[in-house]
């Protein structure tokens, strides 16, 4: 579904991604984590092409996205993004977030959109707040939003850009309950974050970070388990021991 | 002691009224195709695209750097003939009040685009990045994602033009436009009361304009609540 092949990129002088690869298969969770400024964000927005990158391969879904003609447009309308700030249109009622892209992006029609629209709504528990604006829901409600706004185009892969870290902890675990649904559906998913907990549960691979680098790649019951790495044993104990 | 003698204004209203409907058509019509073609050179001076960005910006500095009463003039001159020979019309077609709003409309657009473009720099990348996570292509993501919130946010800053506009009608007084400044310089040149009309014509300029100054504010508070 998802290959990253030996991806580089940087910022001027400073390397941001370097020989990063990385294989998704359809159906699987793969949780990416490590230190802030490790690259984890990055190597997610160079996956639907929102980062530019200077080397390596990324193919999603059969479509080169680094490729000089990729329509990415159209790539990215199957491909969902969850971001750290939700992102929600504050300017547009919460149905209206759902179905704009339905019908600019897709051309379905109104009345197809706002079904589609509901019945995702629904799926996350918040259909009576359709008509609302963004601003008037809590984070983690607004949150729920923007994961079902991604699921209205029925993307074929999932990004989720630490979608929990800029909320009340108590909210997190409303978000993390509509991911673990969508990945028990078997959506494809990546996705970055410190939820270790919700890596134990559902992911198939952790991908560890560090510097640029994706310096461990395990089946996630190993990592947590028998981490390979000094950095990654580092990292683990500090983000478990809380 | 000047003796001052208001008896000229009570029969002139209606002649008055006349000046200030070219006066707020003028400013209608400005304001209206000044912040669409000032949006669309904000836009144009945002593309990547070098050539598209250079243009923008030098039709905005050429604007800001010449008098505008001087932007007036040359249309002024140029336009009518120039209508008159594409569309074939004759010598006794009045054009100065559509080569006004042109000027207007070409002039305010260069100051409108920089409010629009602090507009677009005022909302957060994020939104451009989840509109073209979406699917939308770039333009897509500026017109329903990134304008809306940029106007509303400009809102205010671009009532507070549109005031400063309908003042700066009044400057086509050189082409002898009976705008509300003109008609009342032509009622008081003829009734030899100079003097009283430019006073209640600025008594009403002033109200106006404060009046409106006033309700932006009111709006700039509940946009900002």
């Amino acid at each position: 579904m998802i290959s990253v092949r030996d991806v580089y990129k940087s910022y001027g002088e400073v390397e941001v991604l370097a020989a990063c690869s990385v294989d998704v298969r359809k159906g699987e969770v793969i949780v990416v984590c490590g230190p802030s400024g490790s690259g984890k964000s990055t190597l997610i927005k160079c996956i639907n092409g929102l980062e530019p990158f200077e080397r390596g391969q990324i193919v999603v879904d059969g479509v080169e996205v680094g490729r000089r003609g990729t329509n990415l447009s159209r790539l990215r309308a199957r491909v969902g993004m969850v971001f750290q700030q939700f992102e929600l249109f504050p300017h547009m009622k919460v149905i209206d977030n759902l179905t704009i892209a339905q019908v600019k992006v897709l051309g379905r029609s109104r009345e197809e959109a706002r079904r589609k629209a509901l019945a995702l709504l629904d799926r996350v528990g918040l259909r009576e707040h359709a008509d609302k604006h963004p601003g008037q829901l809590s984070g983690g409600q607004q949150q729920r939003v923007a994961i079902a706004r991604s699921l209205a185009l029925d993307p074929v892969c999932m990004l989720f850009d630490e979608p929990t870290s800029a909320l009340d902890p108590e909210m997190i675990n409303e978000v993390l309950d509509v991911m673990v649904g969508l990945a028990r559906d078997g959506m494809t998913m990546v996705v970055v974050t410190h939820e270790m907990g919700f890596a134990r549960k559902v992911a198939s691979r952790v991908v560890f970070m560090d510097q640029g680098r994706i310096v461990e790649e395990a089946p996630t019951a190993e990592f947590f388990a028998q981490p390979r790495t000094d950095r990654a044993r580092q990292f683990l104990s500090k983000v478990l021991h809380h | 002691m000047y003796d001052f003698d208001w008896s000229s204004i009570p029969g002139a209203l209606p002649f008055l009224w006349q000046g200030m409907k070219v006066s707020l058509g003028i400013t209608a019509v400005a304001v209206a195709a000044g912040i669409a073609w000032g949006t669309v050179l904000a836009v144009m001076r945002l593309s990547p695209a070098r050539a598209v960005s250079l243009f923008a910006a030098g039709y905005v500095g050429l604007f800001r750097s010449v008098p505008l009463v001087m932007v007036l003039l040359w249309f002024f001159l140029i336009v009518p003939s120039l209508l008159r020979d594409v569309l074939r019309l004759s010598h006794a077609t009045d054009l100065r009040l559509a080569s006004a709003m042109v000027a207007f409309a070409l002039f305010e657009a260069a100051y409108y685009s920089e409010i629009m473009r602090a507009g677009i720099q005022s909302v957060s990348k994020g939104q451009r990045a989840a509109a073209l996570a979406l699917g939308m292509t770039p333009l897509q993501a500026m017109w329903h994602v990134v304008l809306p919130q940029a106007f509303r946010n400009m809102l205010p800053l671009l009532l507070t033009q549109a005031i400063i506009l309908f003042q700066d009608t009044s400057l086509v007084y050189v082409s002898a436009l009976a705008d509300f400044f003109g008609a009342a310089y032509k009622v008081g040149d003829r009734d030899g009361r100079l003097v009283e009309m430019l006073l209640f014509a600025g008594a009403v300029y002033f109200v106006l304009c404060s009046a409106a100054s006033w309700a932006v504010r009111l709006l700039r508070r509940r946009v900002l609540a």
